[in-house]
This record gives structure tokens, C-alpha cells and sequence, in this order.
């Protein structure tokens, strides 16, 4: 879902890049407070795990891919401003290094893929686990939503900037995107609970950090 | 359990990120909505490459190439993002506090 350059008008850039780099200061400003030594090595190992997750597309209906955001897992074991950091970092990553994702649309990508899908898994996955209690079976139906939430979420904001940049009507982008990516997100769903199972059997002590 | 859970764990992205050659090359979600609804071409090229399109540039052999743009992302990401932490870390203030 990273939005070359040539995409958006120049008010959706600035838009989204003062989002952004708001949002961006406001979470190191939150994760200082917050930060505790364990999560040093953990913010490290999930930077690197979504940047490596997102090289793996997957296939989905007719001739599409899609590829993991992450978000959705970093805000469940981290919370969502440590997730902006750490998808932050990875998107200027990707558009610096790897020519993925346009320089001018850096800010509307971490709109996208840090501030929306971060923080709309965060309160999808504490909205379920309210109704559906703590067990560990319900945190994985909660991980699940959250996650295809996310990547639905993320895509709508990407279709809603594409439109009103002027780059697609909103009827014809706003249900393409969105009909795509609710398939996608069934793969992110499907992702986010494997890892948290994981992390859950082998190292549950880091489930219970504390959450920025 | 290992202290150094996190070795174990960077291994793994490592892993990841070398069946990166099987991953679909289909486009994504957006390029494909791009290509159907005829925006595509209003894409731009960055103006500047260093490992574009995730290949490491000047090796022959294309899944050598993808693995090894890979190994440098994941690396490079685990490096800033750890240092970054512990950079926000020691600006915590002297607490003796512990809120792990």
C-alpha cells in the first residue's frame, strides 16, 4: 500500500505530512516516559520483523498480492505510539534505501501504515477484548480483527487521499481498495495471531510489557 | 530461557527475509487498482536509487540479489530502531524506577 509520488496533490501532502511528523514527535515524546530496558531490544526485533514481513506479498484474487502492514501486531505488543515510532522508522527505510514508497508521499504512507493502521488495531483489539474478556483464545480472536482492521482501515485513508487528490473518483477507488484489502487483511489477521501465538508460547513475560 | 531472546528472533527475521524470492510478484493492492483504473502512469520514479526495488544492486543472480536487500533492510532496521530506543531510553531521566 505505499503510495508513490505522482499520487497525491500537493495539499494531501502537506496535510499528511504535518500528521505525521506531529504524530511522529508526540510518540517519542509518550515512548520517553514510557520506556522501560526491555523494550529496547524489542522495538529492534520488530522493526526488523515488519520490514522482512513486508518483503513476503502473498497472493490473493486476480493477479493482486498483498503483503503484511505490522502494525497491528507492534501496537498489540508494543501500543500504538511505540508502533508509530517503529513504522515510522521502517517506511523512511523503505522509501530512502529501497525506492519504495515516494519521498513526497512519506507522510500520507505513515499516516496510513503507522497512524491509522497503529492505532485503529489499538482500539479494535481493546474494544473486543472488553466484550470477549482476557482469555488467551479471545486475545487471538481480538489480534485477528484488529489486524484486518487495520489493513482495511489503512486502505480506505489511502483511497479517501487518492480521491480527494484528484488521482481517482471516490466511487470508482474507495470500494476497489477497499474490497482488495479486506482479502489482504484476512492474510494479516491470519499473521498477527500466528506471531502472538508464538510469542505467547515461548516468551510470554514479553506480552506483558508495558504498553506506549 | 535465553537472555538474549532477541538473537533468536533476529535470526528468524533473517530467515524471513531469505524466502523473500518466493514471495508473490503479482502487484500489491494499490499498484493493481493503479493499473485497472488507469493511474498508474501518474507514478513518478524517485529521483535517486540505492537498492531499488529491493535488489541489491550489481549481483547477477536475481533471488541472491532479493535475499541479500533483505538481510541489509532487516539488519539495517533492527540497528536504528534498537538505537533509537535506547537513545529515547537515556533520555528518560534518572528514575530508579522500574517499569518492566
Amino acid at each position: 500500500m505505499h503510495i508513490p509520488d505522482g499520487f497525491l496533490s500537493a495539499a494531501a501532502v502537506g496535510t499528511t505530512y504535518i500528521i505525521s511528523a506531529g504524530g511522529v514527535a508526540n510518540a517519542v515524546r509518550v515512548t520517553k516516559e514510557k520506556i522501560g530496558e526491555k523494550h529496547i531490544p524489542m522495538m529492534g526485533i520488530l522493526a526488523a520483523f515488519v520490514f522482512a514481513a513486508q518483503m513476503l506479498n502473498f497472493p490473493v484474487a486476480g493477479g493482486t498480492s498483498g503483503h503484511v502492514i505490522g502494525a497491528a501486531l507492534v501496537a498489540i505488543l508494543l501500543g500504538p505510539w511505540a508502533a508509530l515510532i517503529i513504522m515510522s522508522v521502517v517506511l523512511i527505510a523503505q522509501c530512502l534505501i529501497f525506492q519504495d514508497g515516494g519521498l513526497m508521499a512519506l507522510g500520507a504512507n505513515i499516516f496510513n501504515m503507522g497512524i491509522i493502521a497503529g492505532f485503529g488495531a489499538h482500539y479494535l483489539y481493546r474494544f473486543i477484548g472488553m466484550i470477549l474478556g482476557g482469555n488467551s483464545r479471545s486475545k487471538m480472536v481480538a489480534g485477528f480483527v484488529a489486524a484486518w482492521g487495520s489493513v482495511l482501515l489503512a486502505s480506505i485513508a489511502c483511497a479517501l487521499e487518492l480521491a480527494l487528490s484528484g488521482t481517482s473518483p471516490v466511487a470508482v477507488v474507495l470500494p476497489a481498495m477497499a474490497g482488495i484489502h479486506a482479502i489482504i487483511g484476512i492474510g494479516e489477521g491470519l499473521i498477527t495471531v500466528a506471531v502472538l501465538s508464538m510469542v505467547m508460547a515461548t516468551r510470554a513475560d514479553l506480552l506483558r510489557l508495558q504498553r506506549v | 530461557m535465553n537472555k538474549k531472546w532477541w538473537l533468536i528472533a533476529l535470526v528468524f527475521c533473517l530467515v524471513l527475509a531469505a524466502i523473500s524470492p518466493l514471495a508473490s510478484s503479482s502487484p500489491d493492492g494499490l499498484e493493481k487498482i493503479a493499473e485497472d483504473k488507469g493511474f498508474i502512469n501518474a507514478a513518478e520514479e524517485a529521483p535517486f536509487e540505492i537498492v531499488a526495488d529491493y535488489a541489491f544492486p550489481g549481483i547477477e543472480n536475481e533471488a541472491m540479489a532479493t535475499i541479500l536487500a533483505g538481510w541489509l533492510g532487516t539488519l539495517v532496521l533492527f540497528a536504528i530502531v534498537y538505537g533509537l530506543a535506547w537513545l529515547i531510553k537515556s533520555k528518560k531521566g534518572k528514575t530508579l524506577l522500574n517499569t518492566d
